[in-house]
């Protein structure tokens, strides 16, 4: 089945909406950042706590992730070498241009997601936060996080790194149903609406996070 | 009026292709932007040069014979129209037109603009039919259909097998094509013995002549010919991971058309199956 | 020559199912000994080939398009026509055939047009089966409606595309032959020849017009499904690759050729414009059903449509057919709106036109209906002329249409030449001089799916299953004459396109052999033609050479058969001294214009036996005999 062109859109549809899943998830689990520092550091020690299930999580995110990514790459591969020779001239009518470069998009969202890893998760970009820890003998994690967005460049590579990702999730969300044929054309207006309600809130939130800081509406308590 | 032409010449298959200009200095609003090839092409005959290279037959938008891609778009600007139906009103004075073949691996090509779309036929030889012969049909009214079912099946079966949405995808997929019958059979209830096992050779087909895969870009059904919307596939979509994910994996023997163009010269009729995923 | 119709015995209304009872049978087990060559996959050539490989024949296909699916017949709008009676208005095959005989004016054969009306009935039920979607009612039953020259809505349709949607069922059934290796399926594969050896037919020479190869192919029977030759009066509404060649090659083969002039002039076209145009536009006549036809009544009125009030309007139809209307048939409403015209009362460029308005039809139903029923038709002409058609009436005019002549066949549809089946259009059997709307769909489907299957056996089970070696002697030959023929045309490399010669015949057949035909102008067109003629074989530019694609090279061998073509086509018209259906002779009219035939003297199928280069045809007459009917004035009053 998943050597069908259908099965493999299927299967990226599906790889896609665990992903989104994942993104929402990440996103409210962070947007704890605003109750303060011990909000969201025992979030993090909860996390850190339930080691089957965090793993448990990783790895399924990493096999959806590797598919994703996978399927993506492939499919571009196959459906350029099905026009072997292109048009001199070529308009097009109605794909989007967030359609036009979900590749694209999807490139630099993974170049983001491993930046992002490297950064907060195995601390290798500013290995000192690993050390930190808070009152409570926690791993700090809100204070590498203003730490961190107290920084322009990381910043504003960040809020870029999410304008992608609205952008990618702006032609992905109605694509998903489009895919596996969840259509119909009482409930098409919904998906449309979906296609836009989602992309926005993902962006907005995961985007107020880093510019909130930055612009010292959050982590004032942490020291320069 | 008067318009420039960018036209794709190539002998054959086999030689290299290029762009030449012309120069169509007398032009006709009124008339039919094949009629002004044929001015152009009645001119390079008349002095001996070979004309262009272009497939017509209907001029009436209903035989999906007529295949250019103007100024980059499959069918030319007007949208709903085959490129027989496109008029040279929607020009200026002084247009640069572009004029080339629709491009696709699954679409040889065979000289200037004419392309072989075999692919279509061996995709419906597959499974884009109802298994029944001639004669021992029931009466045609102990079917009621829906009128609503009947529309919307109509509305699929409009497709002319033009190509068009291949030419306009950028993935050169037939998903539009293979998507118009499976649904406008798979909708009727004449369509239903059969309606999984004809998603599933059909796409099977479809996926071995090389046609890209859909990336829900939609270029098909802005440039298809019948306004053939993308609804219905997801309606394939649906049916077709349905029939995967339901129906035994059974190989039915006698079904499946053969890959490639079949020659002219020496067919067998034996030919070798296509195996069927 | 022999010309035995072969129609069996006994009460009409039992010929065929005695026949199906009587004819011979080849074995399961024997047919696919037996191989069919068919050519061509409109309506008929699609349904037969599928039917005779389901049946077990073997069976292979030519089409010289790129796919089976672009026969011409994918460009019928209307419908067709089944004595199904669902509509409870009286309807039955008795109505049927009467309707079809007397609109073709009592030139048809009586039993093959009986039987035409009776399998109608199979012909609904079968597309139904494979997925035809026809026209329904809220209910779900089958929704009709009616056509010229009939009093009953017998007229199945699906949109404006019904002739699509048909030809789309019977190339599917095709198709999943092919699939199944039933059937090989040669495209781009054009015929340009027929074998003839120990005077049968044996098999075709084809050339691939991809590669340019000239191939023999061989069989037990040939059927030729090419459809008409319209195209020879250069602008008509045929696609532009329909022709004559296949049967006009037959026909210099020996087969008989019936009725040349008996052709169709269909009344409501898009009018002409410019001399830039290839081909006419037809716009069905379903929208005679609605749509109110009418020029002002003084010729000198040139007001917009708009402008001219009632009183100064000639709904010219209405009022010199009032039982008919608007619906009157072809024949009699191409005339009619000649008649007018002529009378300098046409609308639009050159005067060559009349208005067909629906401001009526739109105030009575609402807009919303007529868009329903008529919505791609309107937008077709709109697309064309620039105009709407909601706002302003659209216009019309005749134009070449239909070929009721075609080669000669008897009842089982097989020409005089043994083994040469021919089938649909190109076919004369079935629609005497004219033919009714919506009957042209019915005769290719019923010719394809239920004539042929059991008319194919009576010749087959007389003959051992064996054909001709393809290096044979006659496949040899004439190969060879098709290469010398293709050769010539390459080798002329005159001043003139092919097709500024075809537009000059066309004018010329138009003039004189067109709605209106004399005497006197026809011996002017036969005098014309053999000019024309020396001109192409002298004077034509056709550029490339024979072995890739090579477009000016097909058209070109396809307009020197027209050129010999017309030529037959003027000779029967000028031999049939009276007026009757699309065949209308000046010199027989009644006091009202109406056409008058001479059932006396011309009650006879004009058979044309080619006699050799340079000689004029011999004339065969297969005598119409009518064993129900009484042939009556032909009224729609």
């Amino acid at each position: 089945m998943f050597r069908s062109s259908i099965g493999r859109k299927a299967l990226m549809a599906v790889t896609g909406f665990g992903l989104l899943g994942y993104v929402i998830v990440h996103m409210i689990g962070n947007l704890q950042v605003y109750q303060g520092p011990d909000a969201l550091n025992a979030y993090a020690k909860m996390l850190k706590g339930m080691a089957t299930l965090l793993w448990g999580a990783r790895l399924t995110l990493l096999v959806l992730f590797a598919a994703h990514v996978y399927l993506g790459v492939a499919l571009y591969r196959e459906n350029r070498a099905a026009r072997p020779i292109g048009y001199v001239r070529f308009q097009y009518e109605q794909a989007s241009v967030a359609t036009r470069t979900m590749l694209l998009s999807g490139l630099v969202i993974l170049a983001f997601v491993i930046f992002h890893l490297l950064h907060f998760t195995f601390a290798a970009v500013q290995p000192e936060y690993a050390e930190w820890k808070d009152p409570a003998g926690r791993p700090d994690v809100y204070a590498m996080v203003v730490h961190g967005f107290r920084n322009p460049v990381i910043t504003t590579s960040y809020v870029v790194a999410q304008l992608f990702l609205g952008l990618h999730l702006y032609h992905a969300v109605p694509s998903m149903f489009q895919s596996v044929g969840l259509k119909h054309p009482r409930y098409n207006p919904l998906i449309r609406t979906l296609g836009v309600v989602i992309p926005l809130v993902i962006v907005a939130g995961n985007v107020s996070m880093p510019l909130s800081i930055l612009f010292g509406i959050v982590g004032t308590s942490v020291g320069g | 009026m008067r318009v420039t032409l960018h036209v794709w010449r190539q002998k054959n298959a086999r030689s290299e292709g290029k762009l030449v200009t012309y120069q169509v200095p007398q032009v006709d609003p009124d008339m039919s932007f094949l009629e002004m090839l044929d001015v152009l092409n009645e001119e390079l005959v008349g002095k001996g040069e070979e004309p262009i290279a272009f497939d017509y037959d209907c001029r009436e938008g209903i035989c999906g014979t007529c295949s250019l891609v103007i100024n980059g778009r499959p069918h030319g600007p007007e949208g709903g129209a085959a490129t027989c139906q496109v008029y040279m009103r929607n020009f200026h004075d002084g247009d640069e037109i572009y004029i080339e073949p629709w491009r696709a691996r699954a679409f040889p090509l065979i000289k200037d603009l004419v392309v072989d779309r075999s692919a279509f036929d061996r995709v419906i030889q597959a499974g884009g039919f109802v298994s029944v012969n001639t004669g021992g049909t029931p009466d045609g009214n102990t079917l009621p259909i829906a009128k609503t079912t009947q529309e919307k099946a109509m509305d699929a079966a409009a497709c002319i097998g033009c190509g068009a949405c291949v030419a306009a995808c950028p993935n050169a997929s037939a998903m539009l094509f293979v998507a118009a019958k499976v649904s406008h059979l798979g909708l009727l209830p004449q369509g239903q013995p059969e309606r999984a096992r004809r998603a599933r050779k059909m796409v099977a087909q479809m996926d071995a002549e090389g046609f890209g895969n859909c990336s829900n870009y939609f270029e098909c059904e802005a440039a298809c010919p019948k306004e053939i919307s993308v609804e219905f596939i997801a309606w394939m979509n649906r049916d077709y991971l349905k029939a995967r994910l339901t129906e035994p994996d059974t190989v039915t023997p006698g079904m499946g058309a053969k890959v490639g163009p079949s020659p002219v010269a020496g067919h067998d009729a034996t030919a070798k199956k296509h195996p069927v995923a | 020559m022999e010309l035995d119709a072969k129609v069996p015995g006994g009460p009409l209304e039992t010929k065929w199912e005695r026949y199906r009872s009587d004819v011979k049978l080849v074995s399961p087990g024997n047919k696919r000994k037996y191989k069919v060559l068919i050519v061509g996959t409109g309506l008929a050539g699609a349904a037969a080939a599928a039917t005779l490989a389901e049946l077990g024949y073997g069976v292979e296909v030519f089409t010289f398009h790129d796919s089976p699916r672009r026969a011409h017949s994918i460009a019928a709008q209307g419908g067709i026509n089944a004595a199904k009676n669902y509509q409870n208005d009286g309807d039955s095959v008795w109505r049927l055939f009467y309707d079809t005989l007397k609109g073709g004016d009592f030139r048809s054969r009586e039993a093959n047009v009986y039987r035409l009306a009776e399998v109608s009935l199979n012909i609904i039920d079968q597309c139904v089966a494979q997925g035809v979607p026809f026209a329904r009612e809220y209910g779900g039953l089958l929704a009709n409606r009616s056509f010229g020259g009939a009093q009953v809505s017998r007229t199945f349709y699906c949109r404006g595309q019904t002739g699509q949607q048909l030809l789309l069922g019977a190339y599917q059934a095709l198709s999943r032959q092919v699939g199944e290796g039933r059937i090989a399926l040669h495209t781009y594969a054009e015929m340009l020849d027929l074998i003839v050896d120990d005077r049968k037919a044996q098999g075709i020479v084809v050339r691939d017009l991809r590669t340019g190869a000239i191939r023999s192919y061989t069989g037990d029977a040939v059927i030729l499904a090419t459809g008409g030759y319209s195209n020879v009066f250069y602008l008509s509404t045929n696609a532009a690759g329909c022709n004559v060649t296949a049967t006009f090659r037959a026909y210099k083969r020996g087969a008989a050729f019936a009725n040349p002039c008996y052709t169709q002039i269909h009344p409501t076209c898009i009018p002409v414009r410019g001399d830039y145009q290839k081909k006419l536009t037809l716009m069905s006549e379903s929208l005679r059903n609605d749509g109110r036809v009418w020029v002002p009544k003084e010729s000198a009125d040139r007001r917009p449509p708009d402008q001219v009030p009632d009183p100064d309007r000639d709904y010219y139809l209405e009022r010199m057919y009032p039982s008919y209307g608007n619906l009157a048939p072809r024949d009699i409403a191409s005339r009619a709106a000649k008649k007018v015209c002529d009378e300098g009362r046409g609308v639009g460029e050159g005067g060559r036109g009349v208005y067909l308005d629906f401001q009526d039809a739109m105030a009575r139903a609402g807009e919303a209906v007529i868009r329903e029923k008529y919505g791609n038709l309107f937008d077709m002409y709109h697309e064309i002329t620039g105009e709407d058609p909601y706002r302003v009436p659209m216009r019309i005019y005749p134009a070449p249409h239909y070929t009721m002549g075609g080669l000669w066949v008897d009842y089982n549809l097989m020409s005089n030449l043994p083994g040469l089946f021919v089938l649909g259009e190109a076919n004369f059997s079935d629609h005497g001089a004219n033919r009714l709307g919506a009957s042209a769909l019915m005769q290719g489907l019923a010719d394809g799916y239920f004539i042929i299957s059991y008319t194919i056996g009576s010749y087959l089970a007389t003959k051992k299953a064996g054909r001709l070696a393809a290096d044979a002697a006659a496949c040899r030959q004439t190969e060879q004459e098709v290469k010398q023929r293709i050769s010539r045309i390459l080798s002329i490399k005159g001043k003139r396109t092919a097709t500024s010669i075809h537009h000059e015949l066309g004018k010329l057949l138009w003039d004189r052999c067109g709605m209106a035909r004399n005497e006197q102008g026809l011996k002017k067109a036969l005098q014309g033609i053999p000019a024309l003629r020396e001109e192409f074989w002298h004077n034509v530019s056709v550029p490339g050479d024979g072995d890739d694609l090579n477009q000016a090279l097909e058209y070109a061998g396809r307009v020197a058969d027209y050129l010999e073509f017309a030529e037959l086509l003027c000779l029967d018209a000028l031999t049939r001294n009276e007026s009757c259906g699309g065949h209308f002779r000046e010199e027989h009219q009644t006091l009202e214009g109406e056409a008058r035939r001479d059932d006396e003297q011309y009650s006879f199928v004009s058979a044309w036996e080619y006699a050799g280069p340079d000689k004029s045809p011999a004339l065969n007459k297969e005598p119409l005999r009518f064993q129900r009917v009484h042939p009556s004035e032909r009224s729609y009053k």
